[in-house]
């Protein structure tokens, strides 16, 4: 199971655990809060150690193991929950179970959300800091005089509800704790509704403007691929007029392809497993760059979207490796396994340091890195000067049928 | 010493390539263009190392391995080719070939290949690699088939699995060694072995494997 980083509201368990059971994420949420009120807390812990121990989309490491190294995360969180000492001692000497039963779950689940707080990678803390800043709003607020008036009628319908619930065991009237109920309820909308309306607001804006950003990042990946490959090898060529037009004629066909008809530039149409789509890369780079690629395949298997981005990337990296590596052959070697495929693209050339690209080269880090994450694979490269290089592709995979390659 | 070397293809053009390519690295002591010719040739200079192309005119490199090999055990067979189809690479490499190039090959890794080859080790390129591990891939013979003879034969160990892997990569011996963390002598004894279980494995599905690509 992982944490969903696409559909959360919080730390993405509840969508984790809709991906992973079938079940509608509202339901969850609902069965979470449920449980919660029911428990006394006790499953919201269980959230956060679930926030804590399971390891987001796309992230190999969960948080807990950064936070064992947080010396300073811990400190606090021990110092928290050690306040506890303190409280459910007053608390029977008061007599108010309540009062004990309350200060477990807030205090630990404190303590949690320091170490998520302190451990967490940015967007994490993004979303945190969305949860908490109108929370906290409430008391820096500038608009002071609505904040008291609300604080006020919370405090009259509180008060108001609490004398019902109080009185209710001397007088025999069922109306009375139900009136008291609604009372409190409406108590708290009153103070906490304006910041739940927010949170609702934010989480729709929040989740509309990164699918604009992934379209985005899809859209300049494409156009990476094809317009801005096909300019550079028309640079390359210009003392070759012929060929100039002819790569000008098939690009402007692609593009027009894509913007208007909707198929995908460089995209493996036409082909349905995974072996026809690598030898499609291999002739299409020996083609273009003339240099030869020799592609060795093991096993075969039905395209699918998530292999249709492994071979998108690996395209770049071949296409990279004709234009940058100086060698004359690249190697590919594509393994289909039941658990994953895995593709491997090297050449002998004069490699180069992949810490020191400058971050506007879109080539690697778009096309092949976030290409690869995005679908749930990952991508590693090596070289080094002199050495050449091989960019490796993993791609997990869904159903586990595996065929004989047709060679 | 230079190994004695006998190509065996039918192009002549090709074989003048080879043989200006290999140069003074090797003694190319004859070349012939079918079967019949490569057999009688081979059995009277007897060279270190035969060269031999995976199709010919009269029939396929495996005849003519078959054919040696019963006379003279001792003559080493390399399979060099353009990109073939694995039933047939894999048929020269089960009737006795110590491995198979491609003719893509640089000439400075054919050299030493055929030195490899004429001091008794395996030759695997990135293509027989990949055939290898896809026709050993199948999982466990299936129980329809006839029962393996030896076990041991019809698969192949983890470790043999990774080396094979880096070859299809196309990283060398060395480079192997290095990234294994083993010496390029075990790399060698890891390939050997492979060659062997490859010779001599009574596995029904690599009967099948072979029989599936032929009809596909």
């Amino acid at each position: 199971m992982r944490r969903q980083q696409d559909d959360r509201l919080a730390g993405g368990v509840a969508a984790g655990l809709a991906a992973r059971t079938g079940f509608d994420v509202t339901v969850i949420r609902i069965a979470f809060v449920v449980a919660t009120v029911l428990s006394g807390g006790f499953v919201a812990l269980l959230y956060l150690l679930a926030w804590l121990l399971v390891p987001a989309a796309g992230a190999e490491s969960n948080i807990a193991s950064k936070a064992v190294t947080d010396r300073r995360g811990i400190a606090l969180a021990v110092g928290l929950v050690s306040l506890l000492i303190v409280v459910l001692p007053l608390a029977s000497v008061l007599h108010a179970g309540l009062l004990g039963s309350l200060a477990w779950p807030v205090l630990v689940g404190t303590a949690g959300l320091v170490l998520i707080w302190r451990n967490s990678p940015a967007d994490e803390q993004a979303v945190l800091r969305r949860l908490a800043a109108p929370l906290l709003g409430l008391t820096t607020s500038k608009r002071r005089s609505g904040l008291v008036l609300r604080i006020v009628a919370a405090f009259v319908l509180a008060a108001g509800g609490v004398a019902a619930l109080a009185s209710a065991h001397e007088n025999i009237s069922l109306l009375r704790p139900l009136a008291g109920v609604a009372l409190v309820i409406s108590a708290i909308a009153v103070l906490l509704g304006p910041w739940w309306l927010r949170i609702a607001r934010d989480l729709v804006v929040e989740r509309g403007a990164r699918i604009r950003a992934e379209e985005r990042a899809d859209i300049a990946a494409h156009v990476h691929d094809s317009v801005l490959q096909t300019l550079a090898l028309i640079q390359r060529r210009a003392d070759q007029p012929q060929q100039v037009i002819q790569l000008a004629r098939a690009q402007e066909r692609e593009l027009r392809s894509w913007l208007f008809d909707g198929r995908a530039p460089g995209s493996i149409d036409g082909t349905t497993t995974f072996a026809d789509g690598v030898r499609l890369i291999q002739q299409e780079v020996e083609a273009q760059h003339g240099i030869s690629v020799e592609a060795v395949i093991v096993g075969d298997c039905q395209l699918d979207d998530n292999l249709a981005a492994l071979l998108a990337a690996a395209r770049e990296a071949t296409v990279n490796a004709a234009k940058w590596s100086g060698a004359s052959v690249v190697s590919l070697f594509a393994e289909v396994e039941p658990a994953e495929v895995s593709l491997f693209v090297r050449d002998r050339g004069r490699g180069f340091d992949p810490a020191a690209v400058p971050g506007d080269r879109k080539g690697l880090a778009e096309s092949v890195h976030a290409r690869m994450a995005r679908r749930g694979g990952s991508a590693t490269v090596r070289s080094a000067q002199g050495e050449g290089t091989e960019v490796s592709l993993t791609m997990p995979r869904a159903a586990g049928e595996r065929q004989p390659s047709q060679a | 010493m230079k190994p004695r070397v006998f190509i065996v293809d039918d192009h002549a053009l090709f074989r003048s390539g080879v043989r200006s390519e290999l140069g003074d690295e090797v003694d190319v002591v004859g070349e012939a263009d079918d079967v019949e010719p490569a057999i009688a040739g081979i059995a009277a200079c007897l060279p270190d190392v035969v060269l031999l192309d995976v199709h010919l005119p009269g029939g396929d490199g495996g005849a003519v391995v078959t054919a040696v090999k019963a006379g003279h055990p001792e003559v080493r067979f390399l399979a060099l080719s353009a990109s073939d189809a694995p039933e047939d690479v894999i048929a020269v490499i089960r009737a006795g070939a110590r491995g198979y190039v491609t003719k893509t090959i640089s000439s400075a890794e054919l050299v030493d290949a055929v030195r490899r080859v004429a001091a008794g080790d395996a030759v695997f390129s990135p293509r027989l690699a990949g055939f290898v591990l896809d026709a050993f891939a199948a999982g466990p013979p299936a129980g329809a088939g006839r029962p393996s003879f030896d076990p041991e034969l019809d698969q192949l160990t983890p470790r043999e699995r990774e080396v094979l892997r880096l070859i299809a990569r196309g990283y060398t011996y060395k480079e192997i060694a290095r990234e294994l963390f083993i010496s390029a002598k075990t790399v060698e004894t890891h390939v050997s072995s492979v060659l062997h279980k490859l010779q001599l494995s009574t596995r029904h599905q690599l009967a099948r494997w072979a029989t599936e690509r032929r009809l596909t």
